[in-house]
């Protein structure tokens, strides 16, 4: 489904990619480790079309994601969530989930201004939908508050709401429970995979909670300073001589 | 839980309908008890009501800022007044001219905008606004020059048995109340929602799929587009424009008058224009000798008390009102996000006709948000 191969990314001295590969196949949950600084949040921002690598090609269902606007990655089906949160603060959480539709929606400017019979019917169309997913992730109470001064956890969830309004078929997760309680992890863990079941989707996840990483994903692909030193299951990566080093290396 | 919601929507539907009538009532009997320069006077809050609102588009929802909006402003009375005095075309042939004229300049402007920011789009707006006036005094043979143009105003169909004044207000207040209800129309709407989120988080925004250049030029140009056809009403209302009337000076008090207001609330337009238009002449009575320090007072003073504006000012307590009376309902999320239509009959100053309108034009039930930032 997704293919990446020698994606290489330099900001001025340093090498945040250095020619790393992988594939994504279709209905699974691949895990995306690293010390910190190894480009993992880059490799996120290189298929979302935030930063354009200096080399390597990335495909999504034979889409040449490098071509494309990044304004149109949505309408592809790649949606992402944030390592230290992007959402919307001054906008409520229904709002902030409406936005994730966005590339679901056709009002244009000159219809949005007269107020078309279409629109109204948009509107409600987009509405309803948010307020389902709302309900799904135990939002609903929330819905007409303000995205900001919202507990943490459920900040990570109303951006996990967001960015299923999206209607990814790809769905991208910086750090998903970073910052989370160790209860909290828990219950993300079985929101995840629950959510994952149910919306069809294939999942990248970047994350340091190695318990997190290893309960979810049927894969993980492990970088260091920017190359992929390991991937595999997850059992032989836990036990891998390189990427224990790799973290060791970074806690001594 | 759904019919719950059902039901709230319809009893805030309901009673947005009710104040919109009421305020409309209002606004219809304004012009028969109110002296003719002070219709006159609540003719021109509408006209600056309408060019805050578009600059509230930009600016308050948009993120974006502009020190240049008095040359939109000038560009649409321009617009409307050559047409008028040269090809004698009717009053209400300069109104969609004025509009596409300045929705193009506006989005001719908004192209070099995506590549500016803060001050740095600020400085380039306000050049614009600071090369506009000399301009208009070069192009001598169009313009009328320094000596400007006089032009009619539109006057009174004799059914009507409305003196002159009146009718300006009954025009000027129809079309503000569509301009108001379009400004309100594209931020209740998949464009206005994706605007907000540009201001609130860009690269968010584009994730989720949102054009930034395409969003952000149109915020521009339907700002623009907004200035532009206050300029044209200033023209019908006022039947005079010179090149010193749209003096940079112009710019700088619409965007005062807008944070005065309440940037990115939908009634604080109204409360600004209100500020624009009265508190200098408040200022000119306090102090003969230096009536700006006054006004510059005052404006620190609204600040201080409501820095989100007189519109924040209102919706709190309004808030407080509502909290009051609906205890401990609830429903209570809802009655605080949503300004009760008393509140809008707020505050200070000599200006109680002012009002009225501001609950017609506002559409009170809108979105919540914002002014509580
Ligand atoms: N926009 C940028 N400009 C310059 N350097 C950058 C930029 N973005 C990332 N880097 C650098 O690239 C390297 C990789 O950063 P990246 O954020 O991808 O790491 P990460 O694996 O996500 O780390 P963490 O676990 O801390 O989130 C770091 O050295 C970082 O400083
Ligand atoms: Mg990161």
């Amino acid at each position: 489904m997704l293919t990446v191969d020698g994606i290489t990314v330099r900001f001025g001295g340093i090498t945040a990619l250095d020619g790393v590969a992988f594939t994504v196949e279709p209905g699974t949950a691949v895990g995306l480790i690293g010390p910190n600084g190894a480009g993992k949040t880059t490799l996120f921002n290189c298929l979302t079309r935030r930063c354009t690598p200096d080399a390597g090609t990335v495909s999504f269902d034979g889409v040449d994601l490098l071509a494309l606007a990044p304004h149109a990655v949505a309408e592809c089906g790649i949606a992402r969530t944030f390592q230290n949160l992007g959402l919307f603060p001054r906008l409520t959480v229904r709002e902030n989930v409406m936005v994730g539709a966005h590339s679901r929606g056709r009002t244009g400017h000159l219809a949005a201004a007269l107020r078309l019979p279409r629109v109204r019917r948009e509107e409600a169309e987009l509405r309803d939908r948010a307020d389902e997913l709302l309900r799904r992730l135990g939002l609903e109470d929330l819905a007409d508050h303000p995205a900001s001064g919202l507990p943490f956890g459920t900040l990570k969830r109303v951006e996990l709401a967001r960015a299923l309004a999206v209607r990814p078929r790809l769905l991208l997760l910086d750090e998903p429970v970073n910052g989370l309680s160790h209860g909290e992890v828990g219950q993300f863990a079985d929101l995840v995979r629950s959510v994952r079941r149910d919306f069809d989707v294939t999942l990248v996840v970047v994350e340091h909670h190695m318990g997190f990483v290893m309960g979810l994903c049927d894969k993980v692909v492990c970088l260091d300073f920017g190359r992929k030193i390991a991937e595999g299951p997850p059992e032989d990566i836990q036990r891998d001589p390189v990427v224990i080093e790799a973290y060791l290396g970074v806690a001594a | 839980m759904r019919s719950m919601t059902a039901v709230l929507d319809r009893t805030r539907h309901g009673r947005f309908a009710l104040a919109a009538l009421l305020a409309a009532a209002v606004a219809m009997a304004v012009p028969f008890y109110f002296a003719p320069f002070q219709v006159f006077q609540l003719t021109m809050v509408l006209v600056y009501a309408v060019a805050l609102a578009g600059l509230n588009l930009l600016v308050g929802f948009g993120g974006q800022i502009s020190l240049g909006h008095g040359a939109f402003f000038a560009a649409g009375a321009y617009t409307a007044a050559i047409m008028l005095d040269r090809f004698d075309t009717g009053h209400l042939a300069t109104l969609p001219v004025a509009a596409a004229a300045c929705f193009l300049l506006g989005l001719g402007f908004g192209v070099p905008a995506l590549r500016l920011r803060g001050l740095y789009l600020a400085l380039v707006t306000l050049s614009l606004a600071v090369f506009l006036p000399p301009l208009l005094k070069r192009l001598e043979a169009v313009t009328g020059g320094s000596m400007g143009l006089t032009v009619e105003k539109p006057q009174p169909p004799a059914w009507s048995g409305l003196a002159e004044d009146q009718w300006s207000y009954f025009v000027v207040l129809a079309v503000s109340a569509v301009a108001l209800l379009v400004a309100r129309n594209l931020l209740r709407s998949r464009v206005g929602r994706a605007l907000l989120a540009v201001r609130d988080n860009e690269s968010a925004a584009e994730v989720m799929g949102v054009r930034l250049s395409l969003h952000k030029t149109f915020a521009f140009a339907w700002s623009a587009m907004f200035a532009g056809v206050a300029g044209c009403l200033y023209t019908w209302v006022i039947g005079f424009v010179s090149p010193d009337s749209f003096s940079f000076v112009l710019s700088i008090t619409l965007l005062a008058g807008l944070v005065v207001g309440g940037l990115a609330s939908l009634y604080g337009p109204l409360l600004g224009a209100a500020f624009v238009m009265y508190v200098p002449s408040v200022a000119q009575d306090l102090s003969e000798a230096a009536p700006g320090v006054v006004f510059g007072l005052l404006i620190i003073a609204v600040m201080f008390v409501a820095p989100t504006g007189l519109a924040g000012l209102a919706s709190r307590a309004g808030g407080a009102v509502a909290r009051r009376r609906a205890g401990a309902a609830a429903s209570d999320r809802s009655s605080v996000a949503e300004p009760p239509p008393e509140s809008t009959s707020e505050p200070s100053a000599p200006r109680t006709p002012v009002d009225p309108e501001s609950v017609e034009a506002e559409p009170v039930g809108a979105p919540p948000r914002t002014e509580k930032e």
